[in-house]
């Protein structure tokens, strides 16, 4: 009996703290720590011997914090500890401490695998916080289902996945897509567009996607589609050809370096993205900070997230962040999102009472997080995040202005009909 | 795809798009410089080229952040200063690696291969723990932005010019220097038969160093030049190496004028191929043109003949 009711009777108290920017002290910190964690003995929340003990518990990160990758990993992994870190100073996961074993996938997709059976098999981790790119979630994922694990996945992406074993915490493809191109049509008169992306499967997927919104749902044009090799650095004849086409919104989902020089190249030839509509899915926060904000003020981007984002979450969480790793750490959409994954760990398994992964992958859906620095989120029964969309507008100092955001949650849609 | 344009804008277009192939011509003679006259001179082909034009990269920036916080007022001439530390920077890690590593495996060209291979790795983590594995943005000033109105409809990007400029510069001084110097002439001769000049009395050892020196610091000025269109973090010499490879090997090795040609077809093909494709299409067929081309002449374009 008490054990079904306890984590009801510490839900609204956890909440309207988080509410109030702060995980510096839940009620469950009111109780002595043992005492809490004597409520649940290890038996009964631990059936299939994973990693957790009377006193702590281990999950595991995985990222490349070596490699091409490093760049854009480097921020989930600084969330994810600090998610972490005011987990413990609540006072846990049903009273255990969560203790952290960290895997460096390298940038190397069988790497991530090997090291993803290492945490399961050797180390039973309770779950894992990782990866970022969709290969090495692809290179992972056999292993998680084989060996029964959990991870929380950060990245935005293209969406046609679906497992038991995994949570999705950043958007798939249509909840980006869709509400920008609606914004983009509505508030420009946008009638044609141009797309352009690096070449690989989530570009491709999201353009498909816009592709088939812009001309089925929209009525309207898509004047030049076109790809890149990655690290591709010379944009000059794309850039002459969207000269000639002269195309009401350029629509970018170019990735990493590529980035840089586009961005760089664009602003060289002239085109002024405070004239030229330009709307991207791929600019976050950390991208821009090496593209530098001069170069790219002006340019839309559509996310969930933006650091500059204005509730009393977001701002707790910025300062939190910012005192942990500096003042000069930006906080891009994955970065939020990967932060969310412990704290949608801890949520959950609060709400099963139990650390088996049957349990909490049963117990998932409906888990929602109020203390969300996007603001809030619940968990769909497909294992990915009900979410707002929001369109910001990058500034010169590297920053967005948030200048959109979708009334109601978007629901995540893995499988999109009509879109494939 | 030129229907419904005016002659006038697709004029202007075209005038755009050659003057595109000229910039991506520019920028690959400069990558491809320092690896040239270093394979061409020792037979070793130096893996880490692209992790020396980051090295310059991170030195423009650097030099970039003094400029800033201690002569804001020279912020806009920072950029020629900041070349030279890269030159410098590359030029001295690069005698320094010949000493230490390249010069005792001269008689093993595949273990080179391997042995700067390692060195690019060792390079690329020591950038991660130095400058952190976050991308770095270098500030340019404000004159090296934006572009040139030629005409109503023409512009042409100054940092394009700049590239330009700064190729035919280093161009002719290397070529000055390889033909009217006297270390160029030893160079030619050891590239001539290098038994031969070592037994007339060259030091053909010193000529190595020097050699490796100076294609290492143009490694470096061209990764500073190309903080103006690419991007400056551990890894992004990767994206650069590719192509450089590409330039020496299909201009043939030994010969300056076998690289420039080479940039002038390869850039030729691919800016073209580019507007009328899509830029991985372009890419594909950039490449099997090369492949064709090297299976009727597998030494290159150019061949310095040589009794050997």
């Amino acid at each position: 009996m008490s054990l079904e009711k306890r984590p009801n009777g510490l839900e609204s108290p956890l909440r309207r703290k988080l509410l109030l920017g702060t995980a510096a002290a839940s009620v469950a910190s009111l109780l002595p720590p043992r005492a809490w964690a004597d409520a649940f003995p290890t038996a009964q929340v631990n059936t299939t011997g994973l990693a957790v003990t009377d006193i702590d518990v281990t999950v595991g990160i995985l990222h490349s914090v070596t490699g091409t990758m490093a760049i854009s990993e480097t921020g989930s992994v600084e969330a994810e500890k600090l998610a972490i870190d005011q987990i413990n100073a609540s006072g846990g996961v049903l009273g255990r401490k969560i203790k952290f074993i960290q895997e460096d996938g390298a940038s190397d997709w069988p790497t991530f695998a090997e090291k993803a059976k290492k945490l399961l098999v050797n180390d039973k981790c309770a779950s894992v916080m990782g990866c970022w790119t969709s290969a090495s979630r692809k290179a992972v994922l056999p292993v998680f289902e084989q060996y029964n694990g959990m991870l929380y996945y950060p990245t935005f992406y293209e969406g046609l996945e679906q497992s038991k074993n995994v949570i999705y915490t950043g958007q798939e493809a249509t909840q980006q897509i869709i509400a920008g191109l609606n914004w983009v049509e509505k508030e420009k008169g946008a009638k044609t567009f141009y797309l352009l992306g690096s070449d690989y499967i989530w570009p491709r997927t999201s353009n498909k996607i816009a592709r088939k919104h812009i001309e089925n749902v929209l009525k309207l044009k898509v004047v030049g589609e076109e790809y890149f090799p990655l690290g591709h650095t010379q944009f000059n004849s794309v850039i002459n050809k969207m000269k000639l086409t002269k195309p009401d919104v350029i629509y970018a989902i170019i990735v990493g370096g590529s980035n840089v020089a586009f961005y760089k190249q664009l602003k060289a030839a002239g085109i002024d993205l405070s004239k030229q509509t330009l709307m991207t899915i791929s600019v976050t926060e950390d991208e821009i900070d090496g593209i530098g904000g001069e170069n790219i003020a002006g340019a839309f981007a559509c996310m969930k997230y933006f650091e500059s984002l204005d509730n009393s979450n977001n701002k707790a969480f910025v300062s939190a962040f910012h005192k942990m790793w500096g003042d000069k750490t930006v906080i891009g959409d994955v970065t939020q999102a990967a932060y969310l994954g412990p704290w949608l760990w801890k949520l959950t398994v609060e709400k099963a009472g139990s650390f088996d992964i049957d349990k909490i992958a049963a117990a998932s859906p409906g888990v929602e997080f109020k203390g969300a620095p996007e603001g809030y989120v619940r968990i769909h029964e497909n294992h990915h995040l009900w979410s707002k969309t929001r369109v910001g507008r990058a500034r010169t100092d590297g920053q967005y202005d948030v200048i959109y955001e979708t009334a109601d949650l978007m629901e995540p849609d893995p499988f999109p009909k009509g879109y494939q | 795809m030129f229907m419904g344009y005016s002659l006038g804008e697709i004029g202007s277009i075209f005038a755009m798009q050659a003057f595109a192939g000229l910039i991506l011509f520019s920028v690959f003679v400069l990558m491809a410089l320092g690896l040239a006259i270093i394979f061409g001179q020792m037979g070793v082909i130096n893996m880490a080229h692209g992790e020396f034009m980051i090295l310059g990269a991170y030195m423009t920036f650097l030099t970039s952040h003094l400029f800033q916080t201690y002569a804001p007022q020279a912020f806009a001439g920072y950029f020629f200063v900041a070349m030279l530390v890269a030159f410098v920077a590359s030029g001295a890690i690069g005698l320094a690696v010949e000493w230490l590593l390249i010069k005792r495996l001269y008689k093993r060209p595949l273990d080179t291969l391997l042995a700067t291979w390692g060195l690019s790795l060792i390079m690329q983590q020591a950038f991660r723990s130095i400058f952190g594995a976050r991308e770095v943005g270098v500030q340019l000033p404000d004159w090296m932005m934006g572009s040139l109105q030629v005409t109503d409809t023409i512009e042409v990007q100054i940092n394009g010019l700049f590239v330009m400029t700064l190729t035919l510069m280093i161009t002719a001084v290397v070529a000055l220097l390889l033909f009217r110097s006297r270390w160029g002439l030893q160079v030619r001769a050891v590239v001539a038969n290098r038994v031969m000049a070592d037994a007339a009395g060259i030091d053909t050892r010193r000529i190595d160093r020097l050699t490796f020196g100076l294609g290492c610091g143009i490694a470096g000025i061209a990764g500073s030049a190309f903080t103006m269109i690419g991007s400056t973090s551990p890894t992004a010499g990767q994206a650069y190496i590719v192509d450089t490879f590409l330039v020496v090997v299909f201009g043939g090795a030994q010969s300056l004028l076998g690289t420039i040609a080479s940039a002038f077809t390869i850039s030729q093909s691919q800016s073209t191929l580019e507007f009328f494709l899509t830029g991985s299409m372009a890419k594909v067929t950039t490449l099997l043109i090369v492949i064709g081309l090297l299976m009727l002449r597998p030494q290159g374009l150019f061949v310095l003949k040589v009794r050997k």
